[in-house]
Formats: structure tokens, sequence, C-alpha cells
């Protein structure tokens, strides 16, 4: 398409001047009926056609700066001092009417989550062609054409229809690409990715980094990539960013940063995920803890396992891997009773435990307890700690008064926060890593022998991530916990695992322990999820995709879905 | 679409088991009116013998269940039996009145419904503004006042001092449209005051819920004006709720109008229920609160339809 050639080669002969520079950016937030600083005045230099890395974990600012490169700043912030100057523009001083001209036209924003940010009431290709149309810069006609012809370079599968669908008919990664070309619209000088492979699965985020890598480098976009994942960012960024509590830590060019970072945080932020727990020579007991023994179940007509079968011995972790919807989070369900096998059953120390959890003991009921990915939806935010703690406390030990009181202290200490400040608070005062050390104290409280753990990392940042970890790490060593531990994450699977059970559509494809899964030979699956995993290596991306390209590596059956 | 078709035939299926239970109660209740019905209507002076002779003509002497059976069957028939007062046959009666109401109700709804989205949409376009604050306190105003007192405002206003409109709607089927439509003018704006209100609150309401959306902070990045992000990206999604307050109105435009048709004496439905309860004309009563019931429960049906409709997920599935 002409007017594509043309773009790029304006943006090339222009390549290296200035399209963004934010000096000595402030930016506030209202919180408690007053303004507290959340941006202590940040410089960013941005050239045609480049793109800059911002990183750091959640408070850090990066999304909020991302957005005020926009001249944008959500409801309740403010940008409270310094200059956004765009292509000459200052767009802090610019009107709603100059803004509005330069969002989606000449700036563009790509979302998190792409399936929140479509409008669920329109079609895809509608809202792709609402900027272009609505800017004056194409008829509907010709912005309809290119959008089908961006969903063909972004490697969506069916390009000349899969616009005319709604988006909950589009998987994630399909959505995320689907946004992409939005953005991409009305060819911007710049754009935004907020975080946009944070909600997918590994093997369908490589797909998404290696079509937005691919794009931005065909139209020389300059671009912000926003991600809390050092190994992602090092894949698609020139340049980095480290940000933290609205500072600049550390910036410098992609390789220079990984191979030698100047500052103690970035080292962590490069060495997190290096916690390993040793691994367990003795040879496991005759009967596990708990088996599952050739499960199917279903959700009404839905099957979601097949025949499952796993073993969880005691004082091991066994980690279950896959990506949504294989069939994880359902095994989990089964074990604890919540969702009734359909045939096979589940033994407990050799006992086979009734189906349905309203059959069970209290006994039974106490020595399984459960761990969720949310710390924030699984504890009543009306509640304070020492209820939150006290309830298993009272209904499976009988405990009361004082002897409660002592013991939700003792519980508290256990999963080091200190009692006398903790004790009485809600929920809402606690941060997300105390909000998910409270859930653990709360399945401890029961005493139980094993605790399934759904994800508990995933919501959290890496640093954070890594503290529970070891936390959950400590709690087994000092009282013979065995773990299941629930994730999509590999990272965390090398750190914490005994033993790996693989899960595809509700099967268990490969197992075994943690050193044998991990190495080679793998299942043809395992080996796609491995090798999936972001490495720190700026080189990785491409090499990885020309080897599945050279068909030396495995990829996603029918790539593109 | 055959999932909707089949919801339909399954609402309507509980629709018919409602009424049911609705004609029960009603016949209950009517069961429960003090005095004896044959003496308030043949009055004082009436004998012993005729007061029996007119039980045994009604039925009055069969025990409860039987004359509900029987007025159930005639129902289903769809013979409403003959009003007490005048003999005639009542689905006769009634079949006027409710197309009057309808009428009334039409007039009032194409009035409201559009006037309270376009200030709905407004409000929430122009939140905590000047306009916003205006439109909510006229509009609360106006519902707070009982509809009689709005009523007799609106007849010393345009019809007294004015002389715009006729104080009274007596319509009938000899009259022109033009003469019809000028004659219900008055009761619909009244309606239409008492209604708006709640309908432009919920609209307002419902876009502003929606503006927080990832999806609304998306079209305002795309540089989109702020009418197109609301009537566009919010409105279509903010429809279950409006719809669903809107069909309680318009349910209410059909049967609670009986205050305004008699400040205006309006032929209609509700006219026709105050006259036959002073009457004592029961199985009237029974039959008007049967059709009013029946309302209820259509117009929420469609209610339930039209949210289905307007939800994408479920219209479309994957």
């Amino acid at each position: 398409m002409s007017t594509d050639s043309t773009t790029a080669e304006a943006g090339g002969d222009r390549k290296g001047e200035v399209i963004l520079q934010m000096r000595g950016l402030r930016i506030e937030g209202r919180a408690d009926e007053e303004w507290h600083e959340i941006v202590h005045g940040v410089d960013v230099v941005l050239r045609r056609g480049e793109v800059l890395g911002l990183i750091g974990e959640s408070g850090a600012g990066k999304s909020t700066i991302g957005l005020a490169a926009m001249g944008f700043s959500r409801d309740g912030c403010r940008i409270s001092g310094g200059t956004v100057m765009f292509d000459g523009v200052d767009l802090t001083k610019a009107s709603d009417e100059e803004l509005r001209r330069y969002h989606g036209s000449r700036i563009a924003y790509v979302a998190q989550s792409a399936a929140a940010s479509f409008n669920p009431a329109h079609k895809l290709i509608d809202q792709y062609c609402e900027a272009p149309t609505q800017h004056g810069i194409q008829p509907r006609r010709e912005a309809e054409a290119e959008a089908i012809d961006l969903y063909r370079r972004l490697q969506l599968p069916d390009p000349e229809n899969i616009g005319f669908r709604y988006p909950h008919q589009v998987s994630g990664g399909q959505l995320q690409r689907a946004m992409t070309a939005m953005a991409m619209a009305c060819r911007p000088d710049l754009i935004v990715f907020d975080e946009p492979t944070t909600a997918l699965d590994v093997t369908t985020q490589i797909e998404v980094l290696s079509a937005i890598k691919g794009i931005v480098e065909q139209f020389d976009t300059a671009a912000i990539y926003i991600t809390h994942d050092l190994a992602v960012v090092s894949q698609m960024a020139d340049r980095i960013m480290v940000l933290r509590y609205g500072n600049l830590v550390e910036e410098g060019y992609t390789r220079q940063m990984i191979q030698d970072p100047q500052k103690d945080y970035t080292r962590d932020l490069l060495a997190v995920r290096s916690f390993r727990k040793p691994p367990i020579n003795e040879e496991n007991p005759e009967i596990p803890l708990v088996k599952v023994d050739n499960v199917t179940a279903a959700y009404g007509k839905l099957v979601v396992l097949k025949g499952v079968s796993m073993e969880i011995h005691k004082k091991r972790t066994v980690a279950v891997v896959g990506e949504s919807g294989s069939g994880k989070s359902t095994t989990a369900r089964v074990i604890t009773g919540l969702l009734p096998p359909l045939e096979g059953e589940i033994q407990y120390d050799g006992q086979t435990l009734p189906r349905d959890y309203r059959k069970r003991n209290k006994d039974e009921l106490r020595r399984l307890q459960m761990i969720y990915q949310m710390a924030d939806t699984a504890i009543n935010p009306r509640q304070r700690v020492a209820d939150i703690i006290g309830r298993p406390l009272e209904f499976y030990l009988g405990l009361r008064g004082d002897e409660k009181e002592q013991r939700v202290r003792d519980l508290l200490e256990m999963i080091e926060l200190d009692p006398d400040q903790f004790y009485a608070r809600l929920p809402g005062e606690l941060s997300g890593g105390q909000k998910q050390r409270v859930c653990i104290a709360r399945a401890l409280a029961a005493e139980p022998e094993m605790i399934i753990c759904d994800e508990v990392t995933s919501a959290l940042d890496q640093l954070v991530a890594e503290e529970i970890l070891k936390l959950l790490q400590r709690l087994q060593d000092e009282l013979g916990l065995a773990y299941m531990f629930i994730t999509h994450d590999i990272a965390t699977v090398r750190a914490i695992a005994d033993e790996i059970y693989v899960m595809l559509q509700g099967e268990v494809v490969e197992n075994g322990p943690k050193q044998d899964v991990l190495s080679p030979p793998h299942h043809e699956y395992t080996e796609l999820l491995l090798s999936s995993v972001p490495e720190m290596d700026p080189d990785w991306l491409e090499g990885l995709l020309e080897r599945r390209a050279a068909g030396t590596a495995p990829s996603l059956p029918g790539s593109g879905n | 679409m055959h999932d909707i078709l089949k919801m339909i035939a399954r609402r309507l299926g509980f629709g018919l088991g409602t009424l049911l239970a609705v004609s029960i109660i009603i016949a209950g209740a009517v069961e429960l009116l003090p005095g004896d019905l044959a003496q308030e209507i043949l009055g004082q002076s009436a004998t012993e013998e005729n007061l029996a002779q007119f039980r045994k003509e009604l039925g009055l002497d069969k025990p409860v269940y039987e004359r509900y059976l029987t007025w159930l069957g005639g129902m289903v028939q769809g013979d409403f039996g003959k009003s007490l007062a005048n003999q005639r046959e009542i689905s006769e009666l009634m079949g006027v009145r409710l197309k009057n109401t309808l009428y009334l109700a039409a007039i009032a709804a194409v009035i409201s419904v559009p006037l309270s989205l376009f200030l709905g949409i407004l409000a929430a376009l122009y939140r905590n503004g000047i306009y916003d604050r205006t439109v909510n306190v006229t509009t609360l105003s106006s519902i707070s006042f009982p509809e009689f007192f709005v009523a007799y405002i609106l007849i010393f206003v345009l019809s007294v001092h004015l002389d715009l409109l006729p104080s009274i709607s007596n319509i009938s089927e000899d009259l022109d449209a033009g003469e019809r439509l000028r004659r219900a003018v008055l009761p619909a704006l009244t309606l239409t005051l008492v209604v708006v209100a709640h309908m432009m609150r919920m609209t307002r309401a419902a876009i502003i819920n929606l503006l927080a959306s990832p999806y609304i902070e998306m079209a305002r990045l795309k540089g989109l004006k702020p009418g197109r992000i609301i009537t566009k990206h919010a409105l279509p999604n903010a429809l279950a709720p409006i719809i669903n307050v809107v069909v309680l109105n318009l349910a209410y435009l059909i049967v609670g109008v009986v205050v305004v048709e008699v400040v205006f004496v309006y032929p209609g439905l509700g006219q026709l229920l105050v006259d036959s309860v002073s009457k004592r004309d029961i199985p009237v009563v029974q039959a008007c609160c049967l059709v009013f019931a029946m309302t209820f429960i259509l117009l929420n049906l469609l209610a339930d339809v039209l949210s289905i409709l307007s939800n994408p997920r479920l219209l479309h599935p994957r």
C-alpha cells in the first residue's frame, strides 16, 4: 500500500529527530481529599523510530508516565509540573480540542487488557475504523481495506473476516493484536504500549511480542513499552528506564543495562527468580498424601478433565503448569470437593474421600486448605485480620478468647507480619503481598497437611512474589506441608517445585521430578511452554522466532491462533 | 436466535403461572370484601326472596372454589362475564376503555421516553454542571408532587389561563383524530411529568457508571468527541438497565393512571375500575385487575427480551 511506504520513508528520513520530550514531569494523585505527588520530576526523551522501555513494580508510576506522554491523566490524577513536548507542542498546555486531534491520529495507546478495552457492543473493524474516519484521515472503505492489511501483517487468522467479529468472539492474544492494529490505524508517530502482554499465556505472549515488534519496525513508529517484566522489555526496547516510586532509578541502552546494571534495585530486578529450592533426594513413600485417580470432570456438558491422575506426597511441592483453560484449577476444585468428578476418585492417605465437600467431615476438610490468586477477593474487606485468621481457629480447632488471640499472633509471626501492628487491621490497609500473607496464615490456621496454591504469586510484583515463595518454602521446611502449586509461570516452577505435571486441554501430557521434566527430551508441548518463557537476553526473541521458522523449535499448532 | 425463542416461550409459561396466582389473589380479595353483595346492590328494601333469587342468578350460593373455577373457566374462553350494574358484556365494556388507556399511554410514552433519554444523555455528558443540576432538580420536583396536583397546575396554566387545551378529556370513537389528540394532551403531559425523572435519572446513572470502563478510556485516547463517546460507546452498553426502567414506567402508564384519568374524566380502564368499585360491580373489578396484571407480565417479558437483544454476547454467541 502506497501510504505505508511513504509514511515509513518519511519516518526514515527524519530518524533520530526527537519526537517526544518530557521534562521535569510531575504528576499528582488525589487520595483522601488531598493531592499527593506520585511522579517526582522525570525526564524522558524519545526519538522517531525508537522503542523506550519503562519498567518498574506497581506504584512506580510507569503507566501514569506513559499516559502523560499523551497529555492525558486518569480521573483523580493531574499533571502538576513539567512539560510534555510532542513534536514541538506542549501537550500539558494544549486544549481538550487540540489533544483530541493528536490522540488516536498521532499518538495512540494499546492497553493492558484488550478484552476490557474493546467495546463489547461493536465489531472489531468498526472500532478500528473509528479513529481514521473521525479524524478525517480516510473514508471508511479505505480504512477497512487497511485494517485487513494490518490484520494480515499482524498474523491474525482469517484477516478478511476477523474484523467483523465482536470482541468476545476472539481470543485474548488475537484481541491484543487487533488492538495493536487499531493503534496503528492512523500511522501514529508514537504508540504507548501499556503492559500489552501481561494478561496473556506465555505461548500467546510470544506471538503478540513478535507481532508488535515486527509492526513497529515496519512502520518505524516510536513506542513507549511499559511492563514489569525485564525479560520482556529487553526483547522490545532499544533503551530502558527503570522507575521506582515515581523516580528514575536508572536509564540506559538495553544491552548495556542487562549486562552491567549500575543500581542495586536494577540488579535485584535482574536477579529475581534466582531463588531455587534445593532438590530432594529421598524416595517418595509408597502411599501418597493425595492421589487423584483417573478423574474425569465436567462443567455441565463441557468435559474439562479427561482421565487426570496425580500423586502428591508429604513435604513435596507439586507444580501443575499449563495455559489458561488447561484444567489446572479444575483439578484443584475436584480435589477439594467443590466440583464432584464424573469418574475417578480422590484418595487421601490411602482412603477414598467423599466426592462432594458437603459430605466430607470437618477433619477431612481441615487437612486440605487453599490459597487463591486474588487475595483481594479471597478475604472479606469488612473483617479485621484477627477475625480472618481467627475464624478457622474457631471452626476447626474450637479455640476461643485468649487462646485464639495468642494463636492468631503466633500465626502472624509465622508469616512475618508484626502482630502488634497487623492484628486489628482491615484488608484495605494492607499491600498486595501482605494480603496474600494473611491468606496464607488463614490456611495455616486450620493446621492443614496440604495447601493448594492457585496462582498465588501471579498478581504480585516479581520481588514481592519471590518473598512469598521464600515464605512458603520456609513454612514447608518447618511444618512439613505438601503443596499443590498451580501456575502458568515456568520461573515459579523452577523456583519451588519438586515434581511437575504439565497439563494441556484437560489432560496430563508429562509429569515427573523437576530435573527430568525441565531437561530434554521434553514432550513437545512442554518444550513449547519452556521455550516461550522470555529470557533476559535481548536476542532471545529473534533467535527463537528464527528457530521456530526453521522448524528446529516447536511452535503452536496452526501458529497465529 | 433459537435460544431467545426458547427463553420467550419459557417466560410466557412463567407469566401464565403468575397470572393464575394473581387470579387466585383477586378472587380471594373479593371474597374478603365486607358486606353482602346482593344486599348492597338490591338495597335495603329488597325482600329475602329477591335476595335469594339474586344470589342464585349470580351463583353466590355456591362454595368459593366452585365460583372461582367457573369464573376461571369463563376467563380462559375469553368470557369475562356480565357487568352487574348494567348487564353488558364486560369484554365489550372493557374493550373501548382499554383502547383509550393504551392510546393515552402511547402518547405519554412517545413524549416521555425520547425526552428522558435525551435529557439523561445530556446530563451524563455535562455531569455535575449547572445543566445537570437543573434537570435533576426540575424532574425530581415534578415527581415529588402528587399527580392530581401536577394535573391541576397544568389545567390552571394551560386551559384556564392560556386556554390552549380542554381541561376535560372525554374522548370517544366519533371524534376525529386531531381533536382526540388535542383532548388527550393534558393527561399525557401530566403522566410525562410523573415518569420522566425516573427514566432520565436511570439513563444518566447507567451511562456514568460505565465512564470508568477501560473501553471508554480507550475511546477518549482515540481522540473521539465526548458526545460520540457517550452515545456510541457508553449508551449501547447501558441499555439493559435503561430498558428495564423504561418498561416499568410504561407499565405504570397503563396501570397507574387511575388518578389522572379521574381528574381529567378520561374514559379509560382506571376510570372504569374506580366506577366499578364504587358500584360494587365485582366481575368488572376482577376483569380489570387481571388485565392490569397481564400488562405487567407482558411488559416485563418485553424488557427481558430487549435486554438480551442489547447484549452482543448473547445475540452473537462465539
